[in-house]
């Protein structure tokens, strides 16, 4: 067995041997089904909620939030990632900004984005932007950074112009950590969008999940955390794979 | 007969050429130089390190514009351009991991507008010349640095180049395979019948390699000798048992020790 099989298959054994246990203390009462239901109840609920169709509406609405939260951070953090890169003195301002921006919590913004965007789905958007992008921006620049100046010299040797520079050389060096931003992009994109749905939505998972904890209904709630979970987990994964596939071709040896 | 005799037209030429870098602190990086090398000449410079070998080929190729003088190749003044028969291999590992041997060997003709099948041709022809035809299929991850070396070699190769410049291609390299990287370039000069410029920092591999070696001296970087060695040009790394070679190789340190010296802030 492979090292990376091997450590496939003790991931997979932790997390069933977890979810396993968990099932036990439910179903024996350790811990009281008030408070958690037995994962076995939350993927009967969950397949109960996705067969009914009440939260199609919702799954769209989410998903196709995050989803264009996602692509708006990419692309803006990459391109402004790009441009601060060119500029050292734009970079001497962005460096320290970028680097204690994780410690600002932006949903304290909550109540200045209703006021500006309302209620709708731009507030959300912006939140999953703002989380987001800053990611993308700083593995971009790592990215950029990394590009060995010699293959930059190949490219004028080669007189290559800007644009085939940027995608023929400059991008694919780049890529792994552009990955990396990317895969960060996503999660935060998700937390994002489902925390904002929480406190700012009417529609949405989010909203779903909240609407089922303070209506006390736990089967639905742990119905649809563990959709989100799933789901998440998912677009992680492939992303993870992709990744992980990209890096082996490089480097192996 | 040497290959340098034989040569006697000029292929590239250099005529006052300076560089200097605006400061703080400004630097006369070279020259003035004046150097002619003859179509289908190997030319090896050696030097003092910061001597400015590097910015000589920068200028040589067109990635650097000389501050001062005048660049003539096969007759036309470059003007700061990138012509087009120039192919250069670097110092550093200039191949791209994302891309296979063979992807990397093409790369180089990926702008040059010529059919699927000629492209297949020259990589195929450039992949079994430089002894990558088993490996056409790896990744320069799975080879050894001279293997990765040669990738670069038969990338500059495809482009089918009148002049290769080469700045240092074996630094990194130990003395074995050294010596054999350089059978392997004799053989491509020989065969392409390329000028051949090479910047190198070890004497041995100047004067086996070359019809002349140019000894530079420490910043701002002019030759203060510049050595014919006569050798014929059908010869190989086996000539470095030849007693001339150590009489070349003597001489070239010679001219190059106080350079050296000077550059180490210890003049004699």
């Amino acid at each position: 067995m492979t090292r990376r099989r091997a450590a496939l298959f003790v991931r997979t054994a932790v997390l069933a041997g977890l979810v396993g246990l968990l099932e036990i203390c439910c179903r024996t009462g350790i811990i009281d089904p008030l408070t958690v239901i037995p994962p076995s109840d939350m993927f009967a609920s969950m397949i109960d909620h996705l067969r009914s169709g009440e939260l199609d509406e919702s799954i769209v609405n989410t998903f196709s939030t995050i989803l264009l939260a996602f692509v708006l951070a990419v692309g803006g953090g990459t391109l402004a990632g790009a441009l601060v890169h060119r500029s050292p003195r734009l970079r001497d301002v962005a460096d320290p900004l970028l680097a204690s921006y994780y410690s600002v919590p932006t949903f304290i913004f909550y109540p200045l984005l209703v006021a500006l965007l309302g209620l709708g789905k731009a507030p959300l958007v912006v939140l999953g932007v703002l989380s987001a992008a800053p990611a993308v921006m700083i593995s971009t620049l790592s990215g950029l950074d990394g590009v060995s100046p010699v293959l930059l010299k190949l490219a004028r040797v080669h007189r290559l112009s800007p644009a085939r520079t940027l995608w023929w050389i400059v991008l694919p060096a780049a890529l792994p950590r552009l990955f990396s931003g990317f895969k960060l992009a996503l999660s935060y994109a998700l937390i994002g969008v489902i925390a904002g749905e929480f406190i700012l939505s009417g529609t949405g998972l989010g909203y779903a999940i909240s609407f089922a904890y303070q209506s006390f209904d736990n089967r639905a709630m742990y119905g649809l955390m563990l959709f989100v979970l799933l789901v998440a987990v998912t677009a992680n994964g492939i992303l993870y794979v992709w990744e992980g596939w990209l890096a082996r071709r490089r480097s192996r040896g | 007969m040497s290959a340098a005799a034989v040569s006697a037209q000029s292929h590239i030429a250099l005529g006052g050429v300076e560089r200097h870098y605006d400061g703080p602190p400004a630097i006369h990086a070279l020259g003035p130089i004046d150097l002619e090398i003859g179509r289908g000449e190997f030319f090896s410079v050696v030097g003092p390190s910061g001597c400015g070998k590097s910015t000589l080929l920068d200028v040589l190729c067109g990635l650097v514009r000389p501050t001062r003088g005048s660049v003539r190749f096969e007759g036309r003044e470059l003007h700061g351009e990138i012509p087009d028969g120039i192919g250069v291999v670097f110092q550093e590992d200039a191949s791209m991991p994302w891309l296979n041997v063979r992807q990397n060997v093409a790369f180089g003709l990926r702008t040059s507008g010529l059919q699927q099948k000629e492209v297949a041709e020259r990589v195929d022809h450039a992949v079994h010349f430089m002894g990558l035809a088993q490996f056409a299929g790896h990744y320069p991850a799975q080879l050894s640095g001279g293997m990765r070396q040669r990738v670069c070699i038969a990338r500059t190769l495809v482009l089918r180049p009148r002049l290769i410049l080469l700045d240092e291609p074996f630094g990194a390299l130990d003395q074995q395979t050294r010596l054999l990287m350089g059978d392997e370039l004799l053989r491509l000069w020989r065969e392409t019948g390329a000028t051949v410029l090479l910047i190198t920092h070890a004497l041995d591999e100047a004067a086996m390699l070359s019809d002349r070696v140019g000894v530079m001296s420490a910043r701002p970087g002019r030759f203060i000798d510049i050595m014919e060695t006569g050798w014929p040009r059908d010869r190989d790394s086996r000539i470095v048992s030849d007693p001339k070679f150590g009489g070349l190789t003597a001489r070239l340190w010679s001219s190059l020790r106080e350079e050296s010296l000077k550059s180490m802030g210890q003049a004699a």
